[in-house]
């Protein structure tokens, strides 16, 4: 990417979010949020890591691999358990990490 | 003024051990920046402009697969609406602020201020909760900021040949699990994540937003179809 790209998309991402950040703090009392939007935003985390986290892990490169032979589906399935008892990025990562470059190694 | 002052120093206070998770993870921030390409002050500069980690993680990773520019305005987009959320539950009570202020105050406007603010506004709103929340989440940013440039400059000792890139599945993969908070929020995960596996394939990366509104809305009627269930209980 060019630095131009780089930096407008940072305007982009900045320039959204700050208005999502504000949105109704500058709204209240003129527009309140419609409850549909209410219920769909509580579910907005979950689905969207999800999506990040799961084509991440199977297809490690460009290609779709469920084998036991794919290291980062296995480090990740070690990594998930550790997410899932601690919900800890550091701790995650760690563990994800050193699991990775261990089967990496065999 | 004295009042005010100590709400802003007990909203700080409050924050100091929420700290402990900010730290790695602005660090974490940092190094990713530099592990996909970014300039120190490439990285530097997008953690004052944007200001979200979890968006800016996405992005990262959507750089490390060469996904277009539009994709990753609308998946750190997507990932932030969050923030109108907080947004709403916070506006209460920032009414009487001035807009200046009410636009550092959304700037500054973090998951972890807004779960700070809100824990202790739920037992006890203080007389002046603009200033709490505003210590709140100072001491978040200048935390955030300080460790993601001390991660920006660390990132570039960092070799390429430790494939840093799959700390961001591992990431999100924590992220993911603390947001399992019920049922509902379980089936959107599994439909999110299974959908953007199957849609792998579709162009520009499109897969990933269909994934999400799928998601999202299999959320929405797992919930739904859990209520009728719940008042017949009651009765």
């Amino acid at each position: 990417m060019s630095a131009f790209s780089i930096w407008s998309l940072f305007v982009f991402l900045g320039l959204g979010t700050f208005l999502l950040r504000l949105s109704f703090i500058y709204l209240f009392g003129k527009v309140e949020m419609p409850d549909w939007l209410r219920r769909a935003l509580r579910f907005v985390p979950a689905s969207v890591l999800a999506a990040l986290v799961f084509p991440a892990l199977t297809y490690p490169a460009g290609i779709l691999d469920l084998s036991l032979g794919n290291v980062r589906l296995l480090a990740g399935l070690g990594g998930a358990l550790v997410a899932w008892k601690t919900k800890n990025i550091l701790w995650t990562i760690v563990v994800g990490m050193i699991l990775f470059w261990i089967l990496q190694a065999l | 003024m004295k009042r005010i002052q100590q709400d802003f120093i007990t909203g700080a206070r409050d924050t100091l051990p929420i700290l402990l998770g900010v730290v790695p993870f602005a660090t974490i921030c940092g190094v990713a920046a530099v592990s996909v390409g970014l300039t120190p002050l490439e990285a530097i500069g997008m953690n004052f402009i944007v200001f979200a980690g979890a968006s800016q993680l996405a992005v990262f990773q959507l750089m490390s697969i060469g996904s277009p520019w539009l994709i990753m305005v609308l998946t750190a987009w997507v990932i932030n609406m969050r923030f109108t959320m907080y947004s709403a539950a916070l506006a209460p009570y920032l009414q009487k602020e001035p807009l200046p202020r009410k636009s550092l105050f959304a700037y500054m406007l973090s998951d972890q201020a807004f779960g700070v603010t809100m824990s202790r506004f739920s037992n006890q709103v203080p007389s002046s909760p603009a200033w709490y929340y505003y210590g709140s989440a100072a001491i978040i940013w200048v935390t955030w900021i300080l460790c993601a440039i001390a991660g920006a400059l660390l990132g570039t000792l960092v070799p390429e040949s430790w494939g840093f890139d799959f700390a961001f599945p591992l990431s999100f993969m924590a992220l993911m699990f603390a947001a399992l908070k019920d049922r509902p929020n379980v089936v959107a995960a599994l439909v999110g994540g299974t959908t953007a596996v199957l849609a792998k394939g579709l162009p520009y990366n499109l897969g990933l937003v269909v994934a999400a509104l799928l998601g999202i809305a299999s959320g929405m009627l797992a919930e739904s179809l859990r209520q009728p269930a719940r008042e017949g209980a009651i009765q």
